[in-house]
């Protein structure tokens, strides 16, 4: 394992920020912390990186210690949420940065950030002022800082949080491949779903300091670990259900659940496609209290009559109105049991 | 952190300590029972009361002078601006002795009001009130100004959106984001005024004296230094509660303001009263700051062929051991030493009480140092003479005692200049370099240094110019072969006769004017973030 943090834990002032936090990331592998504002996850990077020293427990590289080493000593990379370039330097200067503090030579300089300027797509700009750059421009003059060193670990915080939507998705499949390519380890935080699952080998959903779930993006979409991590991820029909053999009764009446589920008392997800709509007097008789255009579909929100509101994803052209009433039913594939 | 304490107390905090002590303890007993007595002598609660007045009196005349002033300059574009600038700081740096002689030459005796209308002032109170208008005007103007031109003006457009009318939206929006700048501003210019020593000396004349005044008469002309030991203290305690006030309203004014680039937010003056009000100002100007100097340069070239300057150089044996002009080597070498000892004191403790993991208890001690500001320099002068005299540290006839006096002086104005500066430094920044592999010192020196090597220039230039003006202290320890400019002026004053009249005006004119070139270089340094001063 190239880092492992055992019992991390943080307080500031009474609250434990961190609380016994464990993660282990190979050599080679792209782990994103995923989680809401507040639930520690900066910490987490500042705590790896030797800016925030740890209350208890350990953090280890290549299976070393580092309590009470430096955050300069420790060879990592952080690319800061909003960048951090340093106002003062032009592009070359900033990304020359950290081989200067490792003693390169001018000659090496140079030519490593010719060679970084030209792999994050701003071949020339080393003279530019860094005050002259565009958000993404800046945001990638950051990501060649961080890399030029050659960090055993680079860290990204928020690393497109504040671009906008058409040039985030596109950088995320530009870190991916460069990730892949570079061989690079890598552990990002992030707020945004979409970031995470994009970027991520491995996603490690954070709340309140602690990890509340970890796998592939694809096990962690398909099965929440629970109605927090679900909710977080964007689920709505989340309820409380009992579970007896392959049905679920909950406050939308029974719905059938997959071969195998935990029984008795759980929660259950009912993905929004997997809420059909059908003739009012077939199904769960609701009113369609709104509907909203998602590009792909239509999400229309559904409020059954003493039980809380569905989502249901339909195609554009079978999508009801406002005020209509309907019969909603649930399909099996797209429900699931959380622990 | 050490090194600036060490300074402080040793160099100011142990000397007050001691005269403190010398006056209070007979027979090595303590005399509580003289604070009431001194207390209760009607002279001196006459003085005690006449300080406050005159101090509450100068501090309202400066705002109403002064805060159309800081609106001029805060939100009008015209040209000269810079150069205006530079013009109404330069009383501030002025040495008060300059003052109290400017003032002299234009409402004293013989003065330009006395040749044209017969009007004196110098022996009424509007002399000196006057005079601490001219002195503070900048103080209002920099500090207010400063932020009003970084106030973002959409705040202002936004309320007017919402329905209100400009005087409104000025009243509701403007007004109280300039609150704790205009009262931090009153505060320090009521701080100037409370211990103004100089420009009452030279004016007040036998009638009129500030608590500062009655130290320095009790402790070097009747000797009575249980009196002076108490009204130092009463003093200090005063100073002190004006500086715990000061730290408050400082600190409620770092709280989040939206502040864009002052360069965005002023305009040409449009309307006629926007005209009427910079013309105005630009009058009060000419009257109150430029004239005085004006009228201070044309009576020292009073003679023909320079005579008074030519006498400068004159060794006529009777004021000094040496010529006059030799004073003005002797205060620029102790400034140039005075200022390198502020600018790595007050350097020192700015950076301290920057970093990031400083307590609440460092915290404080921003405020403890503005204390040699407020404290009668003359207290410290003579405390240095009793307490610095024997060994370990005899250092009573050492030369380096002026500018370590000096040094007091000037370490406030460098912290305050440095302060703001390392502060709006983004903690992230030296994170960041700190990950690229930058040691401690070595992000001190990449990131904390290119960003203020300006503001450390213009805090060395104040307290060079502090130092160069320093005179309550400086007269009690400069020695009688080696005086000061201000000391000069001074001793030139206080005798008789026209050509020592006429060598005060020339020395005081040569004074301002090194004061005056330290400040023009000083403007072309200066950022938008340089602190209050």
């Amino acid at each position: 394992m190239l880092l492992g943090l055992e019992a991390a834990t943080v307080r500031f002032g009474g609250r434990a920020v961190l609380d016994g936090v464990d993660l282990e990331v190979g050599e080679h592998e792209v782990v994103c912390v995923l989680g809401p504002s507040g639930s520690g996850k900066s910490t987490l990077l500042r705590a790896v990186a030797g800016l925030q020293p740890l209350d208890s427990g350990r953090v280890l590289l290549d299976g070393r210690d580092q309590t009470g080493r430096p955050a300069h000593k420790r060879e990592l990379g952080l690319m800061f949420q909003d960048h951090q370039l340093f106002p003062q330097r032009d592009v070359g200067g900033n990304v020359a940065f950290g081989l200067r503090m490792h003693g390169a030579s001018r000659k090496e300089q140079q030519e490593r950030v010719r060679e970084l300027l030209d792999l994050v797509g701003l071949p020339g700009a080393a003279r530019r002022a860094v005050a002259a750059l565009s958000g993404g421009e800046q945001q990638r003059v950051a990501l060649a800082r961080a890399l030029a060193p050659r960090p055993r670990l680079l860290m990204l915080d928020e690393p497109l949080g504040q671009l906008d939507r058409s040039l985030r998705e596109r950088l995320v499949v530009e870190l991916r491949e460069l990730f892949g390519r570079l061989g690079t380890t890598v552990l990002a935080v992030t707020h945004d779903q979409g970031e995470a699952f994009g970027l991520a080998d491995r996603v490690v959903v954070m709340r309140d300091g602690r990890i509340a779930q970890s796998g592939t993006p694809l096990e962690v979409w398909q099965r929440p670990a629970d109605a927090f991590v679900a909710r977080f991820l964007g689920f709505e029909n989340v309820v409380e259900a009992n579970v007896t053999g392959e049905v679920a009764v909950t406050p939308w009446g029974k719905v059938p659940v997959p071969e195998g589920s935990p029984q008795g008392p759980r929660t259950l997800l009912v993905r929004p496609a997997g809420v059909r709509l059908v003739p009012a007097d077939e199904g769960l008789r609701c009113t369609v209290a709104a509907r909203t255009f998602k590009g792909t579909h239509v999400a229309v929100h559904l409020q059954p009559e003493g039980a809380p509101r569905l989502e249901a994803a339909c195609a554009l052209r079978d999508a009801p109105e406002a005020g209509d009433t309907v019969g909603a039913t649930f399909d099996v594939a797209e429900t699931a049991v959380l622990a | 952190m050490a090194l600036p304490v060490a300074f402080l107390g040793l160099f100011f905090a142990y000397p007050v300590a001691a005269i403190v002590t010398r006056g209070l303890k007979v027979d090595g007993r303590w005399q509580f029972g003289r604070v009431a007595d001194v207390l209760g002598q009607s002279d001196i609660r006459h003085v005690l009361w006449f300080t406050t007045w005159q101090a509450v009196v100068s501090t309202v005349l400066t705002l109403v002078v002064a805060l159309p002033g800081a609106y001029v300059f805060a939100r009008l574009d015209f040209p000269g601006k810079q150069v205006l600038r530079a013009v109404v700081t330069v009383p501030f740096v002025l040495p008060t002795v300059v003052v109290g002689s400017a003032f002299l030459a234009l409402v004293g005796r013989g003065g330009l009001l006395d040749e044209l209308w017969g009007v004196r002032l110098d022996t009424t109170v509007w002399a000196i009130l006057l005079a601490h208008v001219f002195f503070n005007y900048a103080v209002v103007v920099r500090t207010v100004g400063g932020l009003w031109a970084q106030l973002d003006p959409r705040q202002e457009e936004a309320a007017r959106m919402l329905g209100a009318s400009r005087l409104r939206a000025w009243r509701t929006v403007t007004l109280p984001a300039l609150g704790p700048a205009v009262a931090a501003a009153a505060l320090m210019v009521f701080l100037f005024t409370f211990t103004s020593f100089g420009v009452v000396q030279i004016l007040g004349g036998p009638t009129f004296s500030t608590l500062e005044v009655e130290i320095y008469r009790q402790t070097s002309e009747i000797f009575d230094l249980s009196t002076a030991a108490v009204l130092t203290i009463v003093q200090f305690l005063a100073v002190g509660a004006i500086l715990v006030v000061h730290a408050w309203t400082v600190r409620r004014r770092e709280t989040a303001l939206r502040l864009v680039d002052a360069g965005l937010t002023a305009r040409r003056p449009r309307g006629a009263g926007q005209w009427a009000l910079l013309a105005g100002v630009l009058a009060s100007i000419a009257l109150l700051l430029v004239l005085p100097l004006a009228v201070l340069v044309q009576r020292s070239l009073d003679a023909p062929d320079f005579a008074y300057y030519r006498a400068l150089t004159g060794d006529d044996g009777h004021v000094f051991l040496v010529p006059p002009i030799e004073a003005i080597g002797n205060s620029l070498e102790y400034a140039v030493v005075a200022t390198a000892i502020a600018v790595v004191i007050g350097g020192l403790a700015a950076a301290a009480l920057t970093r990031p993991d400083a307590g609440r208890l460092v915290r404080g001690f921003d405020a403890l140092l503005m204390l040699p500001l407020g404290v009668s320099a003359v207290t410290v002068g003579f405390g240095f003479l009793i307490t610095l005299d024997e060994p370990p540290l005899d250092l009573r006839a050492s030369w380096i005692l002026v500018p370590l006096a000096q040094a007091l002086v000037g370490v406030p104005f460098v912290v305050r200049t440095m302060l703001p500066v390392l502060r709006a430094v983004d903690q992230r920044l030296r994170e960041a370099a700190a990950v690229l592999g930058a040691s401690p010192w070595r992000v001190w020196r990449e990131v904390d240094l290119p960003m203020v090597r300006r503001a450390l220039l213009v805090a060395a230039g104040f307290a060079f110019a502090v130092s160069l003006g320093e005179f309550g202290a400086t007269v009690f320890v400069a020695r009688p072969d080696r005086p000061t400019l201000p000391v000069a002026v001074a001793r030139l004053l206080g005798r008789a006769g026209e050509l020592n009249y006429g060598q005060a005006m020339a020395l005081s004119t040569i004074l301002m004017l090194v004061c005056a070139v330290a400040l023009l270089v000083l403007e072309r340094l200066r950022t938008d973030r340089t602190g209050e001063f």
